[in-house]
């Protein structure tokens, strides 16, 4: 394909194109690449190595046995659960429950549904923050029920579910569905339940694909609302829980603790990273 | 309606008017943190804004590695922020951190990072920066992808030099996308919290405190959800409407 640079003038120019490639390669490197490496081999230097001066690029001595003290003294399983345990609920929560409403707008044309999903929509608008602390009062004291929340998994799940723009995203895609698969579905005589099980879902893998990994990475990466909700320790998601330890626990343990807390995301974007890229450019330009 | 209340979580809520309103105007932190946040928010487009086109100009025409630059340039986002605030708290720090070592090194002046008033504000941009950047790369590329190709050979061939070239065929074949993200990154920008919190604790004095962290102090320190409300609505007031912008524009635009 055509660039801005021609091939033929790339090709003419090979040192140059060489030279810079190098250089963007070292100041990728160095930039991305070396700050993950600092904290991957800073936890497994001893006490002492970690506040040497100069420091020393490579452990003089390995502490490897730092990451286990660190999971088992910062009790980062239970963290760990807490949030994949968050995560897996708002994900669950809002693919049962982002695909219905868009099924139901996009395909079912309730009365009003121009009202209604111009009401979802009207909520991107509204930065979140500005909403924190009427969601924490409404947590505090769900309307109706009168329950209180806080320390509880569901603090997270219920308001994740309300998440517009998955809903969006979601509709958008079940209107550009071929509609003649859908009417040929409903002249076989299947209900809307069953077109949605049996034509929408499986033509719709890609998106429920994106959708999932945004609702999983946004609870995983939290960090206000979690802080705000959870003040039970053991209960706290390990991005609360890390920012605990970091005053008071060994530094080589926190910084144990932080790689382990990015294993996870790393992982998942290292599988999915052709999705998950292809998915950040397609869907910035069609909005 | 919770902005011109008087209430706590202990009694029972009163209409006080425009009082919480004139309590925030008589606290310094409030002046404070309205000049910090748009000035983060000023510095992150210098820098978030210019860096990650030119970055993403430059990755456009390297013919090799493509897979390794897109996971390099994106792992920094997969890292939880929490994470990368703690881990950049470490490399500011003054003593026995990775970017005085460095500068040491080099044979450079030091510099005292987030524990100073006139620095904390731009070493928090640059963490901000180090970590969002490589969304807006990827971006960038896929839009720089979209460009058809003929442009830039009839350009060429009407003699555009390789600069003539990015201001009249690239830019304006991204200004809409450019648009977008400039319009994001405001709303984004103006909600930070993490770094400050975690790395400064909005110190020191008041250097980084920002709008978001003054309403979680007024919410959750003071337990004065009135004040922390009407600060809310100001927030919501001001970023609505870049926001209303934003989805007019996608609307129109698909």
């Amino acid at each position: 394909m055509r660039t801005l640079i021609s091939s033929s003038t790339l090709a003419r120019h090979r040192v140059l194109y060489w030279t810079v490639f190098s250089g963007v390669v070292a100041g990728f490197v160095i930039a991305f690449l070396f700050p993950v490496y600092w904290m991957v081999v800073g936890a497994a230097k001893s006490a002492e190595e970690l506040v040497r001066t100069p420091p020393t690029l490579v452990p003089s001595q390995w502490h490897p046995e730092n990451y286990r003290d660190a999971w088992d003294t910062l009790d980062l399983a239970t963290h760990l659960g807490n949030t994949a345990l968050q995560a897996a609920g708002a994900w669950a929560l809002q693919i049962v429950f982002c695909t219905l409403a868009a099924y139901a707008l996009s395909r079912l044309r309730p009365v009003f549904g121009a009202v209604i999903l111009g009401g979802i929509l009207a909520t991107l608008m509204v930065p979140a923050s500005a909403l924190l602390v009427p969601k924490y009062l409404t947590i505090v004291d769900v309307p109706l029920v009168h329950v209180n929340l806080l320390n509880s998994p569901l603090a997270i799940w219920l308001p994740a579910v309300a998440n517009a723009f998955n809903l969006y995203l979601l509709k958008r895609f079940f209107d550009q569905l071929p509609s003649e698969l859908l009417e040929a579905a409903e002249i076989d005589g299947a209900g809307a339940v069953r077109r949605l099980w049996h034509v929408v879902l499986p033509l719709s893998r890609p998106v429920l694909g994106v959708v999932s990994i945004f609702a999983v990475v946004a609870v995983w990466q939290d960090f206000l609302w979690p802080l705000l909700v959870f003040f039970d320790t053991d209960k706290s998601p390990i991005s609360v829980a890390l920012v605990q330890f970091s005053y008071d626990a060994p530094v080589s343990h926190v910084i144990a603790g932080m790689v382990i807390a990015s294993v996870p995301m790393v992982a998942l974007f290292l599988v999915f990273q052709r999705h998950i890229i292809a998915g950040i450019g397609a869907g910035s330009l069609k909005g | 309606m919770l902005a011109f209340q008087q209430s706590n979580s202990v009694d029972e809520a009163t209409w006080v008017g425009l009082d919480n309103f004139r309590l925030l105007f008589d606290d310094p932190e409030f002046g404070a943190a309205w000049r910090n946040t748009f000035t983060f928010t000023g510095l992150a487009l210098v820098i978030g804004f210019a860096v990650p086109f030119a970055l993403a100009v430059l990755l456009n025409e390297l013919r090799h590695a493509k897979t390794f630059f897109r996971i390099a340039v994106y792992l920094p986002v997969m890292i939880p922020p929490v994470v990368t605030a703690l881990l950049w708290k470490w490399f500011y720090d003054p003593g026995p951190g990775l970017f005085n070592e460095a500068l040491r090194f080099l044979h450079l002046p030091t510099s005292n990072w987030t524990n100073s008033t006139s620095t904390a504000l731009v070493s928090l941009v640059l963490v901000a920066t180090w970590a969002n950047l490589g969304g807006t790369v990827l971006i960038y590329l896929a839009a720089l992808q979209g460009i058809p190709g003929e442009l830039y050979e009839a350009a060429e061939l009407d003699g555009a030099s390789l600069w003539q070239r990015i201001r009249h065929v690239t830019i304006p074949q991204t200004r809409f996308v450019m648009l977008m993200l400039l319009l994001l990154q405001i709303v984004a920008t103006m909600q930070v919290f993490t770094e400050p919190y975690i790395m400064t604790g909005g110190g020191p004095e008041d250097a980084t405190i920002t709008v978001l962290y003054l309403i979680y102090k007024y919410a959750f320190v003071y337990l004065d959800y009135g004040s922390a409300c009407a600060l809310s609505a100001m927030l919501l007031v001001f970023l609505g409407a870049f926001s209303a912008v934003y989805l007019r524009l996608t609307r129109e635009a698909s």
